[in-house]
């Protein structure tokens, strides 16, 4: 398998600097709303959680998109966006099962793996993210995440 | 276009409501650079030294650095700088979290607070948009009932300052609190903003934040991260044990402040130490913003009397309300120390200033009637009592209320309390570290241990390892770690990098960012400047040579026991050496030479 972004949660720290990484590499600024990662903090829980992309092999952002915009970098087994020809429907957003595609400002956004080098990783000091295959993440773990984070989507909708 | 700074200050008059925006001026941001430096320039600019801190015509700024909200290491800070409460000095009061950063995407550097509203109020700051709303929901409420209230009628996504029931009424050691358990914690920033009826500003922010080169300061940001990581103190042991991994190592060293400094080491040290606290109650470590060293405690205690949860013990905040008081058990100190997040409150003045009661008790000064209770060191039910009767000033919370100063003052024994200019002391007895001693002394806001770390050269050698008991070149000491630490309070980002960087890898980061071309020189001149720029508002406000002093316990009554045993503090030599390396006359004051050079 191809390599992904590991999250492990146990070890965020909330310190957030892999969503200025990720907003400084894709778009010249710091500025975490246009964050392809985001985590979220709950003070009180002690809950940190890291949410980016996946990567699924089976995509539903790519089989919504109406203008084939979304496809899949064979190089880097990301899903990535051509921009040209994105039409800012939302469909890929709304799609995702895991909230983890931004539309705002005018533009869609989502973890494209820097290309195979991700910025945020190199900024994760404790060693939270890291950039490796797939199968290092047990299907089971990373089942329990996706839940998870499925579950934070909707608190997040309602 | 600045970069790295918002450009604009956001100023707001209470009394009418009305908010206007102003540019930050470039060739001010240079030469004050942010944060604490530009905060202080326009307060000292706009307000007048004499004016009562509690009076409408105090200001209360709220100001980031040009590195807040990037990624310069530790770079989330923000200051709140007013005339303080407790002291009648500068305050500037230093806070991590989040809120710093979201001002600045909010297009924010600075938040000017001026005068007073009829009724509680509140200011929110949605991009640029900013309107001062009715809080009366708000008001009497807990600091964390408070921002779970903005939460739900806001948005998560909001990021919120806030007082408590102690700032709303006047503790005089009140902070403001953001991300429920960070503070701006001393000096009473809290009085001001209580005294001004603001109950919280709540901010969201989506814009961004350039730099002026991106690739180098994205190479010094990482050059920094890893001499952070690669540092023994930044990189693994406080993260692991917290700021509280001091309590051995100054237990050990015979200066850890015990029974309101009658002794400088604790018994029980080993049960408040990070160690402990790792072992016993702590959740798992927590940063502020863009903080790779996580030194923030999640802590719960899961059972008995004293069960919570929330965040800390720090160090001086397990010494205040531990070793200080003589309480051993750690549940009961965390306990007064979720109390004081709460209610907003400074955790070492409250601490201290029970410490200060229990001496007062115990000489006779105070009977039991007064008190409200046996008032003995080691009493921890007294002290997780007092501190919620502090915030809400109830009974003899309402003396204490006043802080250490004012406590000693009224029963007659003026020299048991432990402080400089009203400001108790943080976990350090001077005895045992004379450089330490001398910082009290001088810094501008009183007895307070982050305006220069001499614990850092004096007990852990960094940079090098200077002798503690020992006045020689304390004074040149002190200077370098006072004028940095003005500059990196400034910048915006956090005074623990110092254990693993210095002054080039700061300047280039600053220098990067904003594309002032800075050198090392300047940097640190700015940090002078600014160092000059608040003893000038003090002298104003009527502080001399007088004020920069220790308690007679220090000067004149030798340590007990202990690595100490036997040092008093040899001030006045280290002072006058300070006062002439500083440029400053006998008096301590400011010379014109010395001025003109700064610019001042």
């Amino acid at each position: 398998m191809t390599n992904i972004l590991v999250i492990d949660p146990e070890k965020c720290t909330s310190c957030r600097l892999c969503e200025l990484a990720c907003s400084q590499r894709n778009d010249g600024t710091f500025r975490p709303t246009w964050s392809r990662i985001d985590v979220t903090i709950k003070v009180d829980e002690a809950f940190y959680f890291p949410r980016v992309c996946f990567q699924c092999e089976d995509s539903p952002c790519v089989d919504v998109c109406p203008t084939s915009a979304l496809y899949r970098d064979e190089k880097t087994g990301a899903v990535v966006l051509e921009q040209s020809l994105c039409n800012e429907c939302r469909m890929c957003e709304v799609g995702c099962p895991y909230g983890v595609i931004q539309c705002r400002d005018g533009k869609a956004r989502k973890c494209e793996l820097c290309g195979g080098d991700p910025e945020c990783v190199r900024f994760c000091s404790p060693g939270a993210l890291r950039y490796e295959s797939g199968d290092t993440w047990p299907q089971a773990a990373r089942q329990a995440y996706a839940d998870r984070l499925q579950a934070l989507a909707k608190e997040a909708q309602a | 276009m600045m970069s790295a700074y918002a450009g604009k200050i956001l100023r707001v008059d209470l009394g009418s409501g009305r908010t206007r925006e102003e540019d930050v001026d470039p060739k001010l941001a240079r030469a004050y650079i942010g944060g604490r430096g530009l905060g202080t320039k326009l307060f000292c600019d706009e307000v007048d030294a004499t004016v009562d801190p509690l009076a409408p015509e105090n200001k209360l700024i709220l100001a980031a650095g040009p590195l807040t909200g990037t990624t310069a290491m530790c770079g989330g800070r923000f200051m709140a700088i007013t005339k303080g409460v407790l002291t009648g000095a500068i305050a500037c009061s230093n806070c991590g979290g989040n809120f710093g950063p979201e001002m600045k995407y909010a297009g924010y550097d600075m938040i000017i607070l001026e005068g007073t509203a009829s009724e509680p109020v509140m200011l929110v700051i949605d991009d640029g948009f900013a309107q001062v709303r009715p809080a009366d929901h708000l008001w009497g409420k807990t600091v964390h009932e408070t921002e779970d209230i903005l939460h739900g009628q806001l948005g998560e996504d909001f990021k919120c300052v806030s007082i408590g029931p102690a700032g709303e009424k006047l503790v005089r050691f009140a902070s403001i609190m953001n991300d429920k358990n960070r503070a701006a914690g001393r000096s009473g920033v809290g009085a001001v903003m209580g005294s001004k009826k603001l109950k919280a500003v709540a901010v969201r922010g989506t814009h961004g934040l350039t730099v002026a080169e991106p690739e180098a300061f994205r190479t010094a940001c990482l050059d920094s991260m890893a001499k952070l990581q690669a540092g023994e103190i930044t990189g693994t042991g406080l993260k692991a044990f917290g700021t509280a991994i001091l309590v051995n190592i100054i237990n050990e060293s015979g200066l850890f402040p015990t029974r309101n400094s009658t002794q400088g080491q604790f018994d029980a040290a080993e049960q408040i130490s990070g160690e402990t606290i790792a072992e016993k109650i702590l959740v798992r470590p927590r940063s502020c913003f863009a903080c790779p060293i996580a030194c923030g405690r999640v802590t719960a205690v899961k059972e008995g009397k004293y069960k919570g949860h929330g965040e800390g013990p720090e160090y001086e905040t397990i010494w205040a309300l531990g070793a200080d008081v003589g309480v051993s058990d750690l549940a009961a100190a965390t306990k007064a120390n979720y109390i004081c997040n709460e209610m907003g409150m400074d955790t070492i003045t409250a601490g201290a200033t029970i410490a200060c009661a229990m001496e007062l008790f115990e000489s006779g000064a105070i009977t039991e009637t007064e008190a409200g209770c046996k008032l003995n060191f080691g009493n921890a039910d007294a002290v997780v009592d007092l501190v919620a009767k502090i915030g809400r000033r109830d009974g003899f919370g309402d003396v204490l209320a006043e802080g250490g100063a004012r406590v000693a003052e009224k029963y007659g024994r003026p020299e048991m309390f432990m402080g400089v200019k009203k400001l108790e002391f943080p976990a350090y007895d001077p005895r045992g570290a004379f450089g330490m001693g001398l910082q009290y002394a001088t810094s501008n806001r009183g007895a307070c241990h982050v305006r220069g770390f001499l614990i850092s050269p004096e007990i852990l050698g960094i940079p090098e390892k200077a002798d503690p008991h020992s006045p020689d070149g304390k004074a040149a000491l002190n200077i370098a770690f006072q004028d940095i630490t003005a500059a990196l309070d400034s910048a915006g980002v956090c005074l623990f990098v110092t254990f693993s960087i210095g002054v080039p890898e700061l300047r280039t980061m600053l220098q990067t960012a904003t594309g002032f071309d800075y050198d090392d020189d300047e940097f640190m001149q700015a940090g002078e400047r600014i160092w000059n720029l608040e003893r000038l508002f003090n002298q104003r406000a009527g502080f001399s040579k007088k004020d920069d002093t220790l308690p007679k316990r220090m000067l004149e009554v030798p340590m007990p026991s202990g690595p100490a045993e036997g040092k008093t503090v040899p001030l006045d030599q280290m002072r006058a050496e300070y006062y002439t390396l500083r440029g400053w006359d006998a008096e301590g004051r400011p010379t014109g030479e010395k001025l003109a050079a700064l610019g001042l």
